[in-house]
């Protein structure tokens, strides 16, 4: 295995997650975009510690603090989307211009 | 290192399996029209991305990305696309922008600009130290270790961001309601 196929494969699903992100209109699939992007990063912390085998599995440690960091990204978003939608009756992100200048 | 090398690893195979059905319904989740398709398009997604943690031997972590993600956050998704799905016939075209277009180049560019970056630094560096798993343990004394701090902080963000989450999401009672339940 050489690296650079994980590295590839991590900055692949970026990109689609980069394209979601800018095509969604739904606000919730936005944030499944935004996963997406999450779990490349994952990708490459991963791989990157494989290739320099720290003693303290330092980029498997950080893995573990972004998945809980996106668990929290998820239920606040979540959340936020729910009260947009009880009030404006929709969660298409370029629909909610009320704070647009 | 050349093709026929790279070729006659087992595991290289097991990793295009893999990479391919991560790939495809990665696509899939930016393109499919129907949200549902999206959000179970994600769990394949991440499936495949606890497959390549197992190729390198970050098994705690891979079954950390099943249990977190599979087994919570997408039902937190599905719930939230069954709440917000408009009642009034918004249909599942809309689901996307029409141009598409820029969106496109924007990634594409994104990607030629980071392969590029990733071929010139690392070339083709090998990967031949992924042999026995982490253990564990080591990732439990880096935790509890070194990192306790930063581990208990993350700890006390995933509650307050729960209990804000709740605090979002509850309907309060119009005054009207209040006064009757008081009255009860």
């Amino acid at each position: 295995m050489i690296l650079n196929q994980f590295l590839i494969l991590a900055a692949l699903l970026f990109c689609m997650g980069v394209y979601g992100l800018l095509v969604r209109r739904n606000a919730v699939m936005v944030l499944l975009s935004v996963e997406l992007m999450l779990a490349a990063v994952n990708i490459n912390l991963v791989a990157l510690e494989a290739f320099w085998q720290t003693a303290e599995a330092l980029g498997q440690i950080l893995a573990v603090f972004i998945i809980t960091i996106a668990a929290a990204e998820v239920g606040i978003g979540l959340a936020i989307i729910l009260l947009i939608f009880r009030n404006r009756r929709s969660a298409n992100v370029d629909e909610l211009n009320l704070m647009r200048w | 290192m050349g093709f026929e090398d790279w070729a006659a690893e087992p595991l290289n195979w097991v990793f295009l399996a893999v990479a391919l059905a991560t790939t495809i319904s990665g696509l899939r989740v930016v393109t499919s029209p129907n949200v549902v398709h999206a959000a179970l398009f994600l769990v394949a997604a991440l499936a495949g991305t606890a497959a390549i943690f197992l190729l390198l031997a970050a098994e705690f972590l891979a079954w950390v990305l099943v249990l977190v993600y599979i087994g919570a956050v997408i039902v937190l998704f599905l719930f939230g696309i069954m709440i917000t799905r408009a009642p009034t016939g918004r249909d599942e075209a809309e689901v996307d922008h029409q141009r598409r277009l820029p969106a496109v180049l924007v990634s594409a560019a994104l990607f030629a600009l980071l392969s590029w970056g990733l071929l010139s630094q690392w070339g083709d560096t090998t990967l031949d130290r992924v042999t026995a798993g982490t253990p564990t343990s080591v990732l439990a004394e880096g935790l509890l270790g070194r990192f306790v701090f930063p581990f208990e902080v993350v700890g006390f963000v995933l509650l307050a961001a729960l209990v804000g989450g709740i605090t979002i999401a509850r309907r309060d009672l119009s005054p009207a309601e209040e006064k009757e339940r008081e009255s009860r």
